[in-house]
């Protein structure tokens, strides 16, 4: 076994565990770390890969800013395990569907002779200054560039409806402007009076 | 090298020699690295107090010496330190969740000083030549919040939870502005290897380091490191006036150190990632002969103790940031500030290089 074999298999170990986890934890505070702990073990495998843009992206933006947020979330959250527990065997039919497509279309991905291994050419190995963000980024900004580009604009009005539907003002609020108190200058607050210092009786 | 690579290979075979051998090489070389940067962040403590002592007419520490040197006064100080906190007993909260109060002084410190594989010390000298060096580093740094979350909420103490609040949102939002700004060093160099910036910003003297044509983003890439850092104006993660300690009250001993440690080094990192890729890491400020003796290492020494100084420069000139002004700094001042500029450098760069050629000064953009 050579040492890139033996870090798959340390990776996927983890991966698998932990993604176990994430289900199985009964703190969702646990839950949420443990999915932080899938990302960053998935990131190495793609690391393996030698898929280091998005290995590292994964990281800066899923473990870095939204599990952050995630974890924000949940930690401020008094989950009561019970009431969860409540509408279970309700709602079980319908997961059970979802599992079943899911376990279909990965079985006919690994089953089926059109999408085998065997059908997909092997990948060229890359001259050592091959620079897999200056690839990605060339062909984002020029061949997907529409598929791109709409994307973000999609992200973009999602943002957007996310503030609009939850931004409210309340009426007798007494916020301060900041740009207001930082332009405060010193005859506004103050006024100096010239008095005559009082003499002795 | 030779020879012990020969002895590796004869040792554990031709299949593994190798492999060991470059293990422990890169074992070695990071220990090359650690060691120097704790020990950096050892005096850095020390050098804070001192200056911050003389910037406010006191004398600081000036006690502990070694072997009773007397002009060594007070050098032995973060040594002592160091001994007492290890000596100290380590106390876990008794509803604590112990297992992530333990681990998060670790996942604190770990991301500081993983980020330091791809530093570029001189041409030569960097651990990992990666050619996502930035963005590796951005990725590091973007981890280290988890120490700061876990060790609020498994210490079970509501001002641990407030303190980690704070600096979760405040490090999560200067993380934007600081990316920015160094999207605008990635598009000046064409590269996200830390050698090839600086490379880039060779020419002769300082006027071709990207200080100048980026002077703006200078300054958002440093106030964020300070607001990243959780350093003074921008601490209160930690503001003792009004949430005691922040997210590590409950913690003491060696564990509260580490704490300190981490930040101590994130500090290192901002300043030297600043002077790698804003004053020209390893390059002399002029390119002639007095300067280029110099060594490029004490270059880089010399601009990281710049701007660490900076860093103590503030804590001890400007008063602490009222919350809502730090969260209108980076969500409505910096970002915009960064979204302009990079905007208006990418306009620069996609004018013809005829027209750029018409500026005798421009020396920058060809």
């Amino acid at each position: 076994m050579s040492f890139p074999e033996i870090s798959f298999y340390f990776f996927s170990t983890i991966l698998v565990l932990s993604a176990l986890g994430v289900i199985t934890s009964r703190n969702p505070v646990h839950a949420a770390l443990l999915l932080v702990l899938a990302f960053f073990t998935s990131a190495g495998l793609w690391l393996l890969l030698g898929a280091e843009f998005l290995a590292i992206t994964l990281v800066l933006v899923y473990v870095g800013a939204v599990m952050v947020l995630f974890l924000f979330v949940v930690m401020m959250l008094d989950i009561n395990l019970d009431q969860l527990r409540e509408g279970f065997w309700k709602w079980f039919p319908f997961g059970a569907l979802l599992a079943l497509v899911m376990a279909v279309e990965v079985a006919m991905v690994l089953i089926n002779k059109g999408f085998g291994i065997g059908q997909m050419p092997v990948p060229s190995p890359h001259a050592p200054d091959y620079s897999n963000t200056k690839e990605l980024g060339r062909l984002i900004y020029t061949e997907y560039v529409y598929a791109f580009e709409l994307a973000a604009v999609i992200l973009l009005v999602a943002m957007v409806a996310a503030i609009a539907l939850t931004l409210r003002h309340r009426s007798g609020s007494k916020f301060l402007d900041p740009a207001q108190q930082v332009a405060v200058k010193r005859k506004d607050r103050i006024r100096i009076v010239s008095m005559p210092s009082e003499k002795k009786e | 090298m030779v020879y012990a690579q020969q002895f590796f290979g004869q040792f554990f075979g031709t299949e593994w020699g190798p492999m060991f051998f470059s293990l422990t090489k890169n074992l070695l070389l990071i220990f090359a690295i650690v060691l120097p940067l704790l020990l950096g962040v050892a005096y850095l403590t020390f050098a804070e107090r001192k200056i911050i002592a003389f910037m406010q007419l006191r004398v600081g520490p000036n006690r502990v010496t070694f072997f009773g040197i007397p002009w060594l006064a007070g050098w032995g100080q973060p040594i002592a330190d160091a001994v007492k906190a290890m000596m100290k007993e380590i106390i876990v909260p008794e509803r604590a969740n112990k297992f992530l109060f333990v681990l998060a002084p670790v996942l604190t410190i770990a991301p500081a000083l993983a980020a330091w594989a791809v530093v570029p010390f001189s041409p030569e000298m960097v651990l990992a030549d990666i050619n996502a060096g930035l963005l590796y580093i951005l990725a590091m740094t973007s981890m280290g919040v988890y120490g700061v979350i876990i060790a609020g909420w498994a210490s079970n103490s509501k001002y641990a939870f407030l303190g980690t609040m704070r600096t979760a949102a405040q490090v999560v939002s200067y993380e934007l502005a600081m990316g920015f700004a160094l999207v605008c060093v990635l598009m000046m160099s064409q590269s996200l290897n830390l050698g090839d910036i600086v490379k880039g910003q060779q020419g002769g003297s300082l006027i071709n380091w990207y200080l100048i044509p980026l002077f703006p983003m200078f300054l958002v890439y440093f106030i964020s490191g300070v607001a990243e850092t959780n350093r003074a104006p921008f601490d209160v993660a930690e503001g003792e006036s009004e949430i005691v300690a922040g997210f590590h009250v409950e913690y003491s001993g060696m564990a509260f150190t580490v704490f300190f440690l981490a930040e101590y080094a994130n500090m290192i990192l901002v300043a030297t990632l600043a002077s790698i890729m804003f004053l020209g890491g390893w390059l002399p400020p002029i390119n002639i002969v007095p300067f280029t003796l110099i060594p490029g290492f004490i270059w880089l020494l010399l601009k990281i103790a710049f701007m660490l100084f900076c860093f103590l420069w503030f804590r001890a000139t400007f008063p602490r940031y009222r919350y809502d002004q730090i969260m209108r700094l980076g969500w409505k001042v910096f970002i915009p500030i960064t979204l302009v500029w990079i905007v208006l450098l990418g306009g620069i760069m996609q004018l013809p290089s005829s027209f750029l050629g018409m500026f005798p000064l421009n020396l920058w953009f060809h």
